[in-house]
This record gives C-alpha cells, structure tokens and sequence, in this order.
C-alpha cells in the first residue's frame, strides 16, 4: 500500500450547466479521506451530490477543481478503464445478452486472464455470493436479490482495492435490503476491501459503516462515525437528517469550562449544567438539540433538575414505543418512551394528562446557529 | 372482453382492410399462372402436357413448365436477370453504408450534445417528408452539373467521362436511407441505459470494446431493423432510380416499368411474385431472428 488513504478527495468541486444554460456545483469543495479497508458511507438526499462524487472517483465524470486520489495516485482524466476501482451500479446494469457466468467473467477477460483461471475465478465470486449452479441464466431470469448478487459478484471477481456501491440495495424489498445489508457487511470485513457506499437511508448507513460523510447541497456537513453523526451532530442539518430531534432556540446566558446556563426564549426558562462544544461565548443564539428517546417521564417536578411539567397533546402507540406529544407553554416536543411492560398493563398517557419531562444536561446538545 | 371487439362495424372494417391490402397481392400471384398472354382476363392454368410451348393465338396451349410457364420464360430473359442483380448489388452495398453512417449518427445524436443537433435532428426527418421526385430532380441536378464540371476540368472524354450508373444510383439510396437507419436506431436507443456502457468501462474495457462487446450486441436488433426497412427500400425504390439510373444500371423496377410501357404480359407478374417471396422470406427470418432473441432477453 503506497498510500494510508484508499481514496482520497481533494478539494473537489463539480459544475454542471443545466439545460436552460444555468451553472450548478452538484460537488462543492468536497475533501474526503477514505481509510484502507474502511466501510465508508455518503449519505444524503438525491441531489445532494453523493453519487456525482463517487462517479467522479469511478472516472464516470471529471472534476471541474480539485483532484480525486486512488492510492495515493492523482487521477485526472484516467479513463474508468485504468482505475483500480470497481462499481456495484444502483440498476445493476447486467449486460442482457450474456448469461451470468460471461457478465462476472467480462473483467477477468478484459485483463486476458487464462481461460482455466477466469471459470475458477468466476466460480468462486457466484460461490461467495451463493449463486452456484445460476451461471447459464439471463440476468432477466434472475430475482432482483439475485442480479443484485451478480452485480456484486462481476465487481468483486476483479479483486479491486475499492468498491464502489451506489445505492446497491434501492431496488430491493426492506426485509431482503435489511439481509442484504448483514450480507454486504460481513462480505466487506471477510476481503478487507475498502467500500464507498452511497445511500438516502440512515439506517442502512448507521448499520453499515465505519464512517458516514452527511452531504447535503454538493457540500460535506459532517465526517464521523454512526455514533458521531447521531450524538454528536455538528450542525442542526445533521441532527434533523439523521434520526428525529427536537429543536429550542435559545442564547448562552452564563459559561464556565465546560458547561453553561441556556436560556430557552420559547419556554422562558433556563437549563442549567448544559456541556457545550468549543467556540461558544457568552450571549451566543443557539440551537438547543434533544433527541426524542433522550427525554425521560417523570412524576414529579424537581427544581434544579432541567425538568418541566405541560400536558400530553397525544399519544401515538406503534408497537415497540409509544410516542407522546408533550405541550411545554405551548411548545410540542416529540418523546419517545420505550414500552418496558406491555401496555395492557400499564396505561397510555392520555391526552390532557399532565407530565413532567426530564431533559438531562448530558442528552442536551448545544448547536451554533448556521 | 371489449364489448367491441364483435361489432359488426369493425368485423366490416377489417374485412375492407384485409381485402384491399391483399386481394390485389392475391390477384396479382394468380395471374401469373394465367394462359392468356395479354393478362387482361384470367384465362386458366397452363397445362404442360408437351415438351415445347404452343400458343394459339395469345392463349398458351401447353408449355413444359406448365403452370410456371411465365417463371421459366422470366429465367430465360437476361435483362431480368441483370436488373435483378443490378437491384441486389444496389441494395446491398447502399444498406452496408447506410446502417454504418445512420447507426453512428444515432450514437451521436444520442449522447453528445453539440451546437448544430437540433438542426442535425431535423436535417434527418426533411429527406423523408420531401416528395420522392423532387429529391429525385435534386440529385440529378447535382450529379449532372457535377460530372460536367469535372469533366471539363479533368479533360475527361470517351468512357472515362464520369456518368449516371451504378454508383449514382448507390450514392443516392445511401443518400435516402440514412434517415430511415437513424430513426429506427434511434428509437432503439432510447431505452438504452449508459450505465450498461459505464460498467463495461468499469470493468476494464475501453470504448472500442466496450462497443464492439456492449453497446453493438444490445443495440444490434435496432441495428437490424433499420438496415431491412432500406433494404427493402431500396429494393422497390422507383423515383430517384428513375433520375439516377444510366446505361447498364436498370433496375427490377425501373426494368418493369419498361415492361409495362409496351405490353403487359403474366412475366411481370411472375417477377413480382418472385420478389414478393424474396422479401417476405427476409422479413420471416428477421422476425424469427428476433423473436429469439427477446426469448432470451425475458
């Protein structure tokens, strides 16, 4: 390995010009460092410049600034053909005229394998990815699980150093998608192969990954691993993307070391023991971040403790939680109580109900204002 | 079931539709088996009781070919022969071209954007609107005011002199034909993802395979299609024939044509259903051909 990077994105950028002659960056300064071996995901909503960027490290499209690095290797305008990567497209893109056994031995034959290799080689990769016996079909007579796996078979026989996936799974139904992500995983660690995964889904992100890059507008928002990105998001865009959050502006009344006072205008009260990031100073307008299942019930109100009283304003059963609206002076947060004992039980919250929430200094993030 | 699907108006319609696209195609085969030489009234089989053709009047009597006497006087007459070779080079050689050059402005037009596209795109549909016969009047002003200019300039005389023939009539379906490939590829290349090209590229391949072993085999029943819609196109063209065609370049229909000008004798019908067979044959092993191939696709 010449490189600590498998891949790495230098300051990219990427213009397009719309139809109506207009000039958009789908990639906006983009740096990115992927690990060897690294289970690494872009994460955004379409248009967000995700896959514009992993077709930029497959050579698909050409960076207007910055440069893209395999190995260590600038790329410049290396056609795909010469790059060490290989992808897993979102259609599959099988070739409908060859069976399945010539479209995972397409690679081996445009490297001039030996013909004895390319059947051992070809055989192995529909092992690995249990299609044994399916190499005489069309693609159109597989599943949509099973092209999925040839796709994935045609780009792992080449043993590239870096897979690419753009949105591998999009097309399949949840409960194959949530096998298949078990499946990708394990596959991943088993070849120690680095993976750029590009996908709309925060689940399947958070359940994959070693790092995730959050992208929205053609920019990177956050770099971080799952549990990062979820408790510790940098800005409000991420902890609204990922998972559910509930938002109180405020401004930093007092500041010691580590923790502040938070005035919350909404609610016109204060938290108290907040810990807070670097950068903030006193008078700072925040945004105060708690996610749903970090606020607690509680029967009784305890002055000093971050814990104020409303009324239910509903209360939503779906099974594994129950999730209660809570009206704090005419604010709703969102909580989200686990159902510990079955709800036969014990009662649901009725609405009108009233409640004390509990809002621990350590769940409450404080967000700079964007 | 549609509640129309038994009126009465549309099994008439379908009856009319049928009737006028074959009965004349119908007729026409049959006459071609008629004893009457003047082919103005059906006037029975010919029999072939004798091993030489009598004729009693206009009336074959008996021929040893029998009900194919005309199809055994057809083969004896070299200028058929001739026209119909000449055709067949034609048609050939003009289709070859023209898939080649209406495939690859279809790839063109298909995935690059450039200034000129719109016009090139509307350049392609004014060949097939214009009438046939001043596209005819056209190529021959061109061909005409062309060779005379490089006569002169090149003192051409005697037989180097550049003339109407067998190139003029080429250039001139390969001339109209384009068109008709390109549109049919195009329609073709419509449903054609470019990831299928970007995975080929993706896995090693660089563009000349990735077309010879991707794009060509995908696209090749589109491909097909296009070259036997000119080919049969060219094979019936009469008009820019007609306007192109020189000594020794007469071909099946400009040669009919004559025929008709003097009398019109069950040959022609013979030709005709010759050639209908000819083509209908092609037409059946393409659609087989392609059957198959969407089989194995689905």
């Amino acid at each position: 390995m010449t490189s600590e990077f498998a891949v790495e994105m230098r300051d990219v950028v990427k213009k397009f010009i719309t139809p109506e002659g207009h000039e958009i960056s789908a990639v906006d300064h983009v740096t990115m460092q992927i690990k060897n071996g690294e289970f690494f995901s872009m994460l955004g909503s379409s248009g967000c410049g995700k896959t514009t960027s992993l077709r930029m490290v497959a050579g698909f499209e050409w960076t207007t600034e910055g440069e893209v690095f395999i190995e260590g290797k600038p790329m410049g305008h290396i056609p795909p053909f010469q790059r060490k990567v290989n992808t897993v497209f979102q259609s599959y893109a099988l070739f409908q005229h060859l069976t399945v056994f010539q479209n995972v031995a397409f690679g081996l034959e445009m490297e001039h394998v030996e013909k004895e290799e390319i059947k051992q080689r070809v055989g192995r990769a529909l092992e690995m990815v249990q299609l044994t016996g399916m190499d005489r079909r069309k693609p159109k007579q597989l599943s949509g699980g099973q092209q999925q796996r040839v796709a994935l078979a045609r780009a792992l026989v080449k043993t590239p150093e870096v897979l690419l996936l753009d949105e591998p799974l999009g097309a399949l139904d949840l409960k194959l998608r949530k096998e298949m992500q078990l499946e990708l995983k394990a596959l991943q660690q088993q070849l120690g192969i680095t993976f750029i995964y590009v996908t709309h889904d925060q689940e399947e992100a958070l359940a994959m990954s070693d790092r995730i890059a959050v992208m929205s507008h053609g920019r990177v928002q956050q770099i971080g691993s799952p549990v990062e990105v979820y408790e510790r998001p940098v800005n409000k865009f991420v902890a609204d993307f990922i998972g559910e959050s509930n938002f109180l502006e405020g401004r930093i009344n007092s500041i010691s070391e580590s923790e502040a006072k938070v005035f919350i205008h909404s609610l016109n009260v204060e938290l108290i023991g907040i810990p807070i990031s670097e950068g903030l100073v006193n008078g700072d307008e925040v945004t105060v971040c708690i996610r749903p299942e970090k606020i607690r019930i509680v029967e009784e109100d305890i002055p000093n403790q971050n814990i104020f009283c409303g009324k239910v304003a509903n209360t939503v059963y779906i099974g594994a939680d129950t999730h209660v609206f809570v009206n704090l002076y005419g604010i709703k947060l969102k909580v989200w109580e686990q159902n510990f004992i079955s709800r036969l039980h014990s009662k649901l919250y009725a609405v009108g109900q009233d409640v004390c929430l509990a809002l621990a200094p350590e769940n409450t993030l404080v967000l700079k204002k964007d | 079931m549609s509640p129309f699907r038994r009126s009465p108006v549309i099994i008439a319609a379908t009856v009319f539709v049928y009737f006028f696209l074959y009965a004349p195609i119908v007729g026409l085969i049959l006459y071609s088996f008629n004893a009457s030489r003047t082919n103005v009234t059906f006037e029975g089989f010919i029999p072939a009781y004798s091993n030489r053709v009598v004729m009693d009047g206009s009336l074959v009597v008996s021929s040893p070919c029998g009900p194919f006497h005309w199809y055994c006087d057809l083969a004896k007459n070299d200028d058929v022969t001739e026209a119909a070779g000449n055709t067949l080079t034609i048609a050939f050689t003009a289709t070859i071209i023209a898939t080649v050059v209406g495939t690859m402005s279809a790839l063109a037009l298909q995935r690059y954007n450039f200034k000129m596209k719109p016009f090139s795109q509307l350049s392609l549909y004014i060949p097939i609107v214009i009438p046939e016969i001043v596209m005819g009047i056209g190529i021959l002003t061109l061909f005409s005011q062309l060779f005379g200019w490089i006569n002169q300039v090149l003192n051409l005389n005697g037989d180097a002199r550049l003339a109407l023939g067998m190139a003029t009539v080429t250039v001139s379906h390969i001339a109209f034909m384009i068109p008709f490939v390109t549109l049919v590829v195009q329609a073709r290349l419509q449903g054609f993802d470019k990831s299928y090209e970007e995975a080929a590229m993706d896995l090693g391949a660089n563009e000349w395979t990735t077309f010879r072993r991707v794009t060509f085999p995908m696209i090749l029943p589109g491909i097909l299609s296009g070259a036997l819609l000119a080919f049969t196109l060219s094979l019936d063209d009469f008009v820019i024939t007609f306007f192109t065609n020189g000594p020794g370049s007469t071909t099946l229909p400009i040669y009919v044509y004559g025929l008709l000008r003097r009398t019109i004798t069950p040959q022609v019908n013979a030709l005709s259903t010759v050639w209908i067979l000819v083509v209908f044959v092609a037409i059946f092993l393409l659609q087989i051909f392609q059957n198959r191939n969407s089989t194995q696709h689905s």
